[in-house]
């Protein structure tokens, strides 16, 4: 591996959670550990008719528990509610709140934060009340009539994509570069490549990474059924998402957020924080295909993957000198559904070749189903977990074995291995990939 | 070590002066405006009835080959705009693409080309969405999820949430171009594409690409994004029987509000070895970028923060990236929008990065012209910087009557010395994006 001076070392050293399974690392870990789902009926509305009538939804959460002054926050959506949550968590264990002299012009944002929710009863309301039997197009007036007395401001405000930057910046001070990306799927794993590159390149000391999500709403549901991306199984929802399993039949909505504090070393070194783990290597590529179908080789996940390890430089195809593969661990996108597991298996296949067996790869999404953006850094922070503790997270529900898919998902109950260099995908709607490579700190 | 030097090889704004840089260039030389009355939907229960769009005449289909004009049912006019101003900027750069034609090698290898795009939050065809919602009224009128779930949602086309997804711009974009290599959609209201060209120009840097379309677009010509827009006090009074062309006077005290235009730009952002390598023409340089996020008292931004500290941050992050002094820059391209509270913090930042050579600088607005143009903001912008330093001419100002602490007044068209233009942009939301366009000259830097 090249030698990097530690100014061109980028440690995390905060994360956090807010998720399905839980509002901590630990909760959510532990929960991770013992294969559990966070999967149930829907409940933000009334999908009862719906061709899917499950997600896994975060529970029982209050935003003020995690912040210094919840009145601040008061109009945060949902987003930034779960996003201030998770990063909460990962400022504090940074210990950055006690270090005095902090430039907060050298401390950034990047996010991988969805668009917020739609205040959709009233919007639907002055959308109907624009329109007419035998209509074709809304009577736009009328429509403004109704959406000026129904729709509120500060809920229509939040809603912009950026908000959860926002709200993170007022509650920690934060005054360098604010970005947020958002490209489906892969919006997470992007936002903290990027924010790695940025301190790499001398833009900041520290950047607050991560992502959060919730489509767990009307329009949200609906756009995924017409896709017929989501797994419409009958019967106990905790069964439904089944990632790499021969029977799998799409994915299950998750929301929540996961965040990092991303540091250089030598500014890390010098206040006496603790690197929990080292970003060596971040890959991104766009398929370029097809506006629904992923490449069927695999090619643009491979491209992402191939950057990354090239970045961290490890050969994918050379052994340790212990004799292990390059990686020890793949954090896959592994949604479940028929496309996704079968091309994204080829592609490990295509970068690794024959190593490509002996490297366990599992799916969380089994367990606290798909964050969508957000899903990305909630992945990258199990691998972290993963070097800590010497523990891989299982894929559940994983039962019928599809003959294609011929790697180890550490199916259905958690493994102990020895764990020190991780690699986590994910992959968007449009054609996104996105990789990063991770390892114990030393 | 020495930095890989970004330039500009192509140019593709997309206004309601048209595609292309030449159009819209003329009309800013001319001083002319095209805010008019909104064609796209009745504006007349909003405040303002008047915006700028593209033209009537434009039509996405005639900047794809005949094998993708399928795919422009699934687009919304975000993601029209970007992939005709895409084209644009292909060809001004005298690139072969797939998009120009498959059947030849490409300029660049597609492994090898980027893309980076900013976007806004879209907006759901509100006809379409409409029509489906029809069919799904409770007794008392209202929605009903039921039978929403049972049939409503069948009337939506499968594809629909893709024409809605903000990083859909950038994977049309991608896959008519054939770029594999790093991409990215930049959501971050005002200054997305700023923020977007800066990756871009860091992609390029780290060897990651050798050249990237980089931009944005953004449309809030739809009831509901025109309606958020008015919600976030961005709009003048304007009725669409009031003389539009002169409703928004950027710095102006008596100042009210502002108009929206849709529209956008993608550049071809190009390392310098690449362009000479290939024997571009070179327009200009993306000599720096810089960023930051100011503090909003009232945490989201509808108040864009007390001063310009934060903005003015931006802009001398984007100097010392460009390792120019305040001093070197010759002319700035701020948001401009004639909505007081934003101009002011726009006024601040200048004073605080140029002291009282403030209220000298030349300014050159663009909303009197092409109005507020949002998440496209930032492209359009460097686009126009281009040509000032390339034309060595600043356009024409309208409407401002009196700009206390800056130069921003009505002025005609003149010919001006000009080496650095300095491009930026705050955000509802806090984020600030600051550029530096310098003059190609080719024994280096200029």
């Amino acid at each position: 591996m090249s030698t990097r001076t530690d100014s061109h070392r980028v440690v995390v050293t905060g994360m956090g959670w807010i998720t399905p399974l839980g509002h901590s690392i630990d909760a959510t870990w532990q929960r991770l550990m013992r294969s559990e789902s966070g999967m149930g009926p829907i409940t933000r509305f009334d999908a009862r008719t719906f061709p899917t009538t499950f997600a896994a939804e975060v529970r029982d959460y209050d935003v003020a528990k995690f912040v210094a002054d919840a009145r601040v926050h008061a109009t945060a959506g949902l987003n930034s509610q779960f996003a201030l949550g998770a990063a909460s968590q990962a400022w504090a264990q940074s210990g950055l709140a006690r270090h005095a002299s902090l430039n907060r012009k050298r401390v950034g944002l990047y996010l991988g934060a969805g668009e917020g929710v739609l205040d959709f009863d009233q919007y639907a309301a002055a959308n109907l009340a624009g329109w007419q039997d035998g209509a074709t197009k809304l009577d736009a007036a009328r429509w403004a009539d109704v959406a000026h007395k129904c729709l509120e401001q500060m809920r229509e405000v939040e809603q912009e994509p950026n908000m959860p930057l926002a709200h993170l910046a007022r509650e920690f001070g934060i005054r360098g570069p604010a970005l947020n990306c958002l490209t489906a799927c892969a919006a997470s794993t992007q936002a903290i490549g990027e924010a790695y590159s940025l301190i790499l390149r001398g833009d900041a000391d520290v950047m607050v990474s991560g992502g959060t999500h919730t489509m767990i709403h009307v329009l949200g549901v609906t756009g995924f059924n017409r896709l017929t991306a989501l797994s419409t199984s009958k019967g106990d929802p905790t069964k439904a998402s089944r990632p790499f399993d021969a029977t799998r039949d799409g994915f299950v909505m998750g929301e929540g957020s996961g965040m990092v504090v991303l540091e250089r070393l030598e500014h890390a070194i010098a206040r006496g924080a603790t690197p929990l783990a080292e970003v060596v290597g971040y890959g991104s590529s766009a398929d370029a295909f097809r506006i629904t179908d992923i490449q069927p080789e695999g090619r643009g996940g491979a491209a992402s993957m191939h950057q990354a390890l090239a970045q961290a430089g490890i050969d994918p195809l050379a052994r340790r000198s212990d004799g292990r593969a390059a990686i020890d661990y793949i954090s896959a996108h592994g949604t479940g559904t028929k496309e996704n597991d079968s091309i994204e298996t080829r592609g490990v296949k295509r970068v690794f070749g024959e190593h490509a067996k002996d490297i366990p790869m599992s799916s969380i999404k089994g367990m606290m189903g798909h964050l969508i953006a957000a899903a990305g850094a909630v992945e990258f922070i199990t691998c972290i977990l993963a070097i800590r503790d010497g523990m891989l997270p299982p894929t559940i529900n994983y039962n019928t074995t599809d003959p294609e898919l011929d790697l180890d998902y550490v199916p259905n109950v958690a493994r102990k291995a020895k764990v020190d260099i991780c690699l986590s995908n994910s992959f968007g709607f449009g054609g996104q990939n996105d990789t990063l490579v991770v390892k114990r700190y030393e | 070590m020495q930095r890989r030097r970004v330039v500009l090889t192509g140019l593709g704004p997309a206004t309601a002066f048209g595609l292309g840089i030449e159009p819209l260039w003329a009309a800013l030389v001319e001083g002319r405006s095209a805010l008019a009355p909104i064609r796209a939907f009745d504006a007349s229960g909003f405040r303002a009835a008047c915006g700028a769009e593209l033209p009537e005449s434009f039509d996405v289909k005639e900047f794809v080959l005949k094998s993708y004009r399928k795919a422009t049912k699934v687009m919304a006019r975000d993601i029209e705009i970007a992939v005709s101003a895409a084209l644009t900027a292909v060809r001004d750069a005298g690139l072969t693409t797939r998009g120009t034609d498959p059947d030849s090698p490409p300029t660049i290898e597609p492994n090898r080309f980027g893309c980076q795009i900013g976007a806004g939050l879209i907006a759901a065809d509100l006809d379409e969405l409409t029509a489906a919602l029809w069919t799904s009224k409770g007794e008392q009128q209202q929605f009903d999820a039921q039978k929403w779930g049972q049939q409503g949602m069948q009337d939506l086309t499968p594809l629909w949430l893709l024409k809605y997804l903000p990083n859909m711009l950038a994977c049309h974009v991608t896959i008519i171009h054939d770029c594999q290599g790093p991409s990215n959609t930049i959501t971050c209201n005002e200054a997305s594409s700023g923020l977007s060209l800066a990756e871009s120009q860091r992609v390029i840097e780290r060897g990651a690409a050798d050249a990237c379309l980089s931009g944005g677009a953004d449309s809030k010509l739809n009831p509901m994004a025109y309606l958020r827009q008015e919600l976030a006090n961005r709009l003048a009074h304007c009725p669409v029987d009031a003389d539009a062309t002169t409703a928004v006077r950027p710095f102006d005290p008596n100042a009210a509000g502002s108009l929206v235009g849709e529209g956008g730009g993608i550049l071809v952002l190009e390392a310098l070895d690449s362009a000479l390598g290939r024997g571009a023409r070179v327009l200009a340089m993306l000599s720096g970028t810089g960023a930051s996020q100011s503090f909003c008292e009232d945490t989201v931004g509808l108040v864009p923060g007390a001063n310009g500290e934060s903005l003015a941050d931006a802009i001398e992050a984007a100097l010392r990236d460009a390792q120019l002094s305040a001093n070197d820059i010759d002319a700035a391209i701020p948001y401009g929008c004639g909505v007081s509270a934003i101009d002011a913090i726009e006024a601040d930042a200048l004073s605080r990065v140029f002291g009282t050579r403030a209220t000298t600088l030349p300014l050159v607005t663009l909303a009197p012209n092409i109005g507020a143009t949002v998440a496209g903001f930032g492209a359009i912008a460097v686009a126009v910087a281009a040509k000032c330093v390339i034309e060595q001419r600043l356009p024409a100002r309208l409407n401002s009557q009196c700009t206390p602490g800056v130069c921003a007044i009505a002025a005609a068209s003149q010919s001006v010395a000009l080496r650095h233009v300095l491009v930026f942009s705050p955000s509802l939301g806090g984020q600030n994006s600051a550029a530096i366009i310098s003059r190609y000259e080719s024994q280096g830097v200029a």
